[in-house]
């Protein structure tokens, strides 16, 4: 197995650290949020939580730029928000309302966001790394030195596509940042069973690209490696591969009776969530005291409370709209 | 009168599942393989039980690799066996789009006969549960267009417990496309329930006044359809195509003789269908018996979008193929 890489971390900074224990519980009391509208039949469709690995968006998106790019999958309400897309405009997408990010064309597994270069909730398993391949191509033609950042998780590591990228990508020198969010179960099919290789850092160092496995429960890890790793991709080093070893706490949509994994397990992986113990550290630390605690939730619980009145009060796309962007209005000059 | 055969109140996904079991006691070259069918039980639950029934050598667990495991069915057909290949949902059968256009369907062609491919490849089609465009395709028109497959469209619980094994002792390649939105369908079925055959059309209600053909998961629409015209007197006859390829044209030529007039229901897009074909084949054959042209009910050409009144506004709807065959009707002139 690949080592895990052991970061010599800088004393922590207060400001910072509160910035991302917010940024991971706006993440987490969010979907709890869209949970509970599923239930209540709000929110339709598929809806792929993310609880238990928030770290890992949050703790990825701080090593970009305003005009790096971000290509996600259909788990992706994390990396929108943590990119910058606004929560009314999420839960919006998610009720299906024209106020959403994606007109409610797209529901929760297609955010889009122009201003923020997030270029979407792809649900198709593996579909979103020649996009992200593409996006990178241009930014080397025209002399951008910017990145682009995929994620996806580790099933698509079986898909033909995740080969052909990584290969072209190495090949070509191409400015991709490929964020595997290794959650060890796609559906229902553990890593090991559908990998022969489970090392996932070997299979792309095979491709000839810097490869390294990274603790995804932990948010400063998570930061630090990418920002090593943006530093590389940046300066015309190519493509890096990081694997982030997380889990999901949850089913992986909402139906799901997870026959295919222990009560046990989850409970032992829950022992790491990312959100409790980095606040437990803070706290030991003396850097998070519990009016500031108070202050996060009560500023979050808000800012939900805002995404569902947001939600509920959008409008509804006039039905004559219905064949509107199957193609361009204005035509390109 | 004849005493009233026993039959056994059953879902159309139990009537699927037990459709599988009994090939797979029937006929020992038989094994299911695909995304998540063991463990997790089928991703809409068909093959749930079958692993702890059959083991993990005949109930196959894959990776994410469409592709490589369609191919591989295909393989394993040439050698001997008689797989039935699951691919989740027919969105991700276009990644295994290249294994069955350019080699289930030319191989037996291309060797000159020598070798046919007995291959049944299952799979989930359809729109309508706000799964927006990348889950929502109805393709099996689509497959219908090329040479050397079979195209199957289960809509009725019969249906479902019967196509699979005449499936199997097809030697070519067989495709059957089952509409998530029938999985739940519940009803009566003979207990003796056993094989039908794959190629012929049937009609579902007999009429007089208008034909209406359709397939799949708009017949149960197209059969409600009919009953709200015969309120208003209208006697409309229902079409159940049944196999997309072959296509049974002399079935519907039939009832064209008897009705004169034709409404295809087709929740494909209309551009390139195979209510266009059928169309055409109307048009060759009985073009003088028509009072009035042939209409179409089709979806709305655009990505499905995932808010709810717009997804409802895409598809074909009973309201939709009233007023189409109101419409037609009051022409008659
Ligand atoms: C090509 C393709 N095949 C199958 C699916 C159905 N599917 C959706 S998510 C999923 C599991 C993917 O697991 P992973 O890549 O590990 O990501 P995770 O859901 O764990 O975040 C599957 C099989 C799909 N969306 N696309």
């Amino acid at each position: 197995m690949s080592q895990q890489v052991a970061f010599q971390s800088p004393p922590l900074d207060r400001h910072h650290s509160l910035f991302l224990l917010r940024e991971m519980l706006r993440i987490r009391r969010f979907e709890e949020k869209c949970a509970e509208l599923y239930s209540a039949t709000k929110i339709r469709g598929f809806l792929h939580l993310y609880i238990g690995e928030e770290a890992v968006a949050v703790g990825a998106l701080q090593a970009l730029e305003p005009d790096d790019a971000i290509v996600a999958t259909y788990r992706e309400h994390g990396h929108a928000l943590a990119r910058g897309v606004s929560a009314t405009s999420i839960m919006a997408e998610m009720y299906g309302k024209q106020e959403g990010c994606s007109r409610g064309r797209g529901g929760s597994m297609h955010l889009f966001n122009a201003a923020t270069r997030f270029y979407g909730g792809n649900a198709i398993v593996g579909g979103g790394l020649p996009v992200a391949v593409g996006l990178a191509l241009a930014d080397k033609l025209q002399g951008r030195p910017r990145v682009t950042a995929c994620f996806f998780g580790e099933g698509a590591v079986a898909e033909g596509e995740f080969h052909e990228c990584l290969n072209l990508a190495a090949l070509w020198k191409l400015p991709v940042l490929f964020c595997c969010e290794n959650n060890l179960y796609a559906m229902g099919t553990a890593l090991k069973r559908s990998e022969s290789e489970t090392d996932l850092c070997l299979k792309a160092t095979s491709y000839e690209m810097p490869a390294w496995p990274i603790d995804g429960m932990d948010v400063m890890a998570c930061e630090e490696a990418t920002q090593r790793a943006v530093l590389t991709v940046r300066s015309g080093g190519g493509p890096c591969f990081l694997e982030f070893r997380t889990y999901r706490f949850r089913a992986h949509s909402m139906y799901d009776p997870q026959l295919y994994r222990d009560k046990q397990e989850v409970e032992q992986w829950k022992t790491r969530d990312p959100i409790a113990v980095f606040q437990a550290r803070l706290q030991e630390l003396g850097l998070l005291n519990e009016e500031d605690l108070k202050r996060i939730e009560e500023d979050i619980t808000t800012e939900v409370a805002k995404a569902v009145e947001f939600a509920e009060t959008g409008t509804w796309e006039p039905v004559e709209d219905l064949t509107k962007f199957v193609y361009s209005e204005k035509v390109q000059a | 009168m004849t005493v009233e055969a026993k039959t056994v109140r059953i879902t159309y996904r139990e009537a699927m599942r037990q459709a599988l079991r009994d090939a797979l006691h029937r006929d020992p070259r038989v094994f299911l393989m695909g995304e998540d069918v063991g463990r997790y039980g089928g991703c809409f639950a068909v093959s749930k039980g079958l692993l702890e029934e059959f083991g993990p050598e005949r109930i196959r667990d894959t990776p994410l690799s469409e592709s490589a495991f369609v191919g591989a069915g295909i393989g394993a057909a040439m050698g001997g066996m008689r797989p039935i290949v699951e691919i989740m949902t027919v969105n991700f059968s276009l990644l295994a789009l290249d294994q069955i256009v350019n080699n289930a369907a030319t191989m037996l062609h291309m060797s000159g006969g020598q070798f046919n491919i007995p291959l049944v490849i299952r799979m989930t089609t359809g729109a309508g549960r706000q799964l927006a465009a990348q889950h929502s395709h109805s393709l099996e028109g689509w497959y219908a267009h090329i040479p050397g497959i079979k195209v199957l469209t289960p809509a009725t619980l019969a249906d479902a417990r019967g196509m699979l094994w005449t499936a199997l002792q097809d030697p070519d390649p067989v495709l059957i496309f089952e509409h998530g939105g029938l999985y739940n369908m519940e009803g009566e079925l003979a207990a003796d329930a056993g094989a039908v055959d794959i190629d012929t059309a049937v009609v579902r209600r007999a009429g007089t006044d208008v034909s209406l053909i359709t397939y799949g998961g708009t017949l149960s629409k197209v059969l409600q359809a009919a009953e709200e015209l015969a309120g208003t007197g209208v006697s409309a006859e229902v079409v159940d195509l049944r196999s997309l390829r072959p296509l049974d044209t002399a079935t519907v030529l039939a009832s064209i003789l008897r009705t004169h007039r034709a409404v295809i229901i087709d929740e494909g897009w209309r551009s390139g269908s195979i209510s266009a074909e059928l169309s055409a084949r109307i048009m060759e054959s009985a073009f003088y018996e028509l009072d009035v042209p042939v209409a179409r009910v089709c979806s709305a050409e655009v990505p499905m979008p995932y808010a709810k009144h717009m997804e409802e506004a895409a598809l074909p709807q009973v309201h939709t193929i009233v007023e189409t065959v109101r419409q037609m009707v009051g022409s008659r002139g």
